[in-house]
């Protein structure tokens, strides 16, 4: 906040228009900013306070102080949610490369000239209107969410020689839920979609009469432009998946909540709920910095040139200053009549 | 006949015709680009189909090995008693009304706070703007206990209040998403047009209401239909809040809830001899089937216009 206010300062007194928009923008938002307040920012913090208690419900909340018995409770006690943790990591890193790749080649094929794209649109956008917990659930339980001619055994066993049998486990039951996995790709092909039909028809053009094939096309073109919507797919995809309901994971903070039993209560919750949380952020912030670098390569090579022009300058300076250091030390030394000129007098 | 084949079907012809030129895109593209959109719409369409198609047989269709996709008989029953297990009518109106009202204030609040942030500047708007997108990022979990005890405070649990309250203020399920949906389409409105409207003595309110909304169509119509298909599709917080854990019978029950207790309800309705078939996997089928055919329905409907008004509200911003 304050480092805003600084940056705003040298601007000085606000104009009365200034004054009477930011007075508007300020109505338009306040209502959202009360809403944040009360219903994600507070409750935030509440349950960042909640972790240290263990808690009670008795009419009304019963508080009592273990510092971090919760969290060493579910280090030692817990052994299934640290191993669905772990399962969960895998697949997510897993299942999101997968999603966004998938989505991206189905939505450039869509947006090519194709016939009948109205009804491929039609069956593409399906999942966005169908994906919900239980629906899911059903029908993976009944078995339609597997190709029934894919043998997942045989890849779990393959990939578990040379790989750590969570690992191989993840893998298997990626390739068994396929399809699930491929529907859980709607909304996201609806982005990338609408961000190819925003690249201007020109450049290709262009491209195209100075001889460049398709190929190339969607690497120089293509790619660069949509890159900011991979970032945004991955994290939607993080985000989709960490708060679905075919994660046993939620499902197990909601019966942690709920338990009757004294050991477990809302503070366990929260506690797991937060473990959870910081996984999802790490998560989060490794496809951050996976993708999120901004600059392109041009940006990256200018930047390069310029840091070679400042050490060239800095080292044209830098002799500079030594000569001129050279100079002074010898007008010393000549004043100090340590070296004797000719002055064109007497012999040589 | 040989002649002819040597005259016309020349090297550079079938070249042509199977890889394209320039302009044309060859046979072996097109053919590639039909095949693989086929064949993963086929993927797409399989639990549908399957769905569609486990619903209507009958227990003998179940056990009958040569009967895979084409039920021998349309059997409806599986239908009639999920429906009624389910309290199919009953429900569904609920349901609409569970997430109709959140959408439609949801819509206006998310509305208002994205012009907002869209046509004025004002101090704070980089931190309030950086506040949204990390109120998206966080999960819903950490906030999920404290909001539970919050509204069993208020008494909303167990109530449509619990779904109302946040929409009202704009913080409904996935309102980042929106907010940032309206502030990209209101910042492609044409700044003149707004000006105009000042200039001849509309207040920021008026032009908002006789400007911005009539043109923002497209939008809203986007975030609406996105709204209601997650209001309705989200079990995991309309059990929490809006029909209360803690309760085992409530007044706000839709179908996705009941889906999600269907073997136990359906089990006991079996025990009184209320239904006529037993606990089968068409049975399920079918309840699924139920579950999705309203969305089902509003979106063969509404597609023609949810397609277009995804080509013009920009939903992603650069």
């Amino acid at each position: 906040m304050s480092k805003q206010k600084k940056a705003k300062a040298p601007r000085g007194k606000l104009g009365r228009l200034e004054k009477k928009q930011e007075r508007a923008g300020w109505a338009f938002v306040f209502p959202w900013f009360v809403g944040m307040m009360a219903f994600t920012f507070i409750p935030m913090c509440e349950s960042f306070y909640y972790i240290w208690f263990k808690i009670k419900v008795r009419r009304g909340l019963e508080f009592k102080f273990i510092g971090t018995g919760n969290l060493t409770q579910i280090w030692l006690e817990d052994p299934d949610f640290l191993q669905n943790l772990v399962t969960y990591i895998w697949q997510t890193i897993l299942e999101v490369p997968i999603i966004v790749v998938f989505a991206l080649i189905i939505a450039m094929m869509l947006n090519s000239k194709i016939k009948a794209r109205g009804f491929f649109r039609l069956i593409f956008f399906l999942p966005v209107i169908i994906v919900s917990g239980p629906v899911m659930n059903m029908l993976v339980s009944e078995g339609a969410a597997s190709i029934p001619a894919l043998n997942t055994q045989s890849v779990v066993n393959a990939f578990d020689t040379f790989l750590p049998t969570s690992v191989a486990q993840s893998i298997g039951t990626l390739f068994g839920n396929m399809i699930m996995v491929l529907w859980y790709s709607g909304v996201q092909i609806l982005i990338f979609l609408s961000a190819l039909q925003k690249i201007d028809p020109g450049l290709y053009e262009a491209a195209k009469i100075d001889g460049g094939s398709q190929w190339e096309c969607f690497w120089k073109i293509t790619l660069p432009t949509i890159k900011p919507m991979i970032l945004i797919n991955a994290i939607y995809t993080v985000i989709f998946l960490s708060s679905n309901e075919q994660n046993t994971l939620i499902t197990m903070i909601k019966t942690a909540m709920f338990s009757a039993t004294a050991e477990r209560g809302y503070g366990y919750a929260t506690a797991m709920a937060w473990i959870y949380a910081l996984v999802v952020t790490l998560i989060v912030l490794l496809f951050f910095a996976l993708l999120g670098s901004k600059k392109d390569i041009y940006d990256r090579m200018v930047k390069r040139r310029k840091r070679a022009m400042k050490k060239e300058a800095r080292l044209v300076k830098k002799i500079e200053r030594r000569s001129a250091r050279n100079v002074k030390k010898l007008e010393k030394a000549r004043k100090k009549r340590k070296y004797r000129t000719y002055d064109g007098s007497g012999d040589y | 006949m040989l002649e002819w084949c040597k005259k016309y079907l020349t090297k550079e012809k079938l070249h042509r015709f199977f890889f394209g030129t320039k302009e044309k895109q060859g046979f072996l593209k097109q053919f590639t680009t039909y095949a693989l959109l086929i064949a993963i719409g086929f993927i797409y369409l399989y639990p549908v189909l399957y769905m569609f198609s486990t619903s209507f047989m009958n227990q003998n269709d179940l056990l009958d090995s040569s009967v895979k996709w084409i039920p021998s008989t349309l059997y409806v029953q599986n239908y009639i008693d999920a429906g009624r297990s389910m309290e199919f009518w009953t429900s569904f109106v609920k349901g609409i009304v569970i997430a109709g009202v959140p959408t439609v204030l949801s819509v206006v609040s998310t509305m208002i706070a994205g012009y907002g942030f869209a046509t004025f500047s004002f101090r704070g708007k980089k931190i309030l703007m950086a506040l949204l997108i990390f109120s998206y990022i966080l999960p819903s979990q950490v906030t999920m206990i404290p909001t539970y005890v919050l509204y069993s405070n208020l008494k909303m649990t167990g109530s449509l209040m619990a779904f109302v309250l946040p929409a009202l203020f704009g913080n409904g399920l996935n309102a980042p998403i929106f907010i940032l949906i309206f502030y990209q389409f209101f910042r492609q409105v044409p700044k003149v047009l707004i000006e105009a409207a000042q200039i001849d003595g509309a207040g920021y309110f008026k032009s908002f209401v006789r400007i911005a909304i009539p043109s923002a169509g497209p939008a809203i119509l986007t975030v609406f239909l996105f709204c209601f298909v997650w209001y309705w599709n989200e079990s995991y917080l309309t059990e929490l809040y809006v029909k209360g854990i803690a309760s085992t019978k409530s007044f706000w029950e839709n179908l996705v809830i009941q889906l999600k207790d269907f073997n136990t309800n359906y089990s006991d309705r079996l025990s009184t001899g209320d239904a006529a078939t037993s606990l089968s996997e068409s049975v399920r089928m079918a309840a699924t089937a139920l579950t999705i055919l309203p969305l089902l329905i509003m979106y063969f409907f509404l597609q023609r216009h949810f397609v277009e008004s995804i080509d013009r509200t920009g939903i992603t911003g650069e």
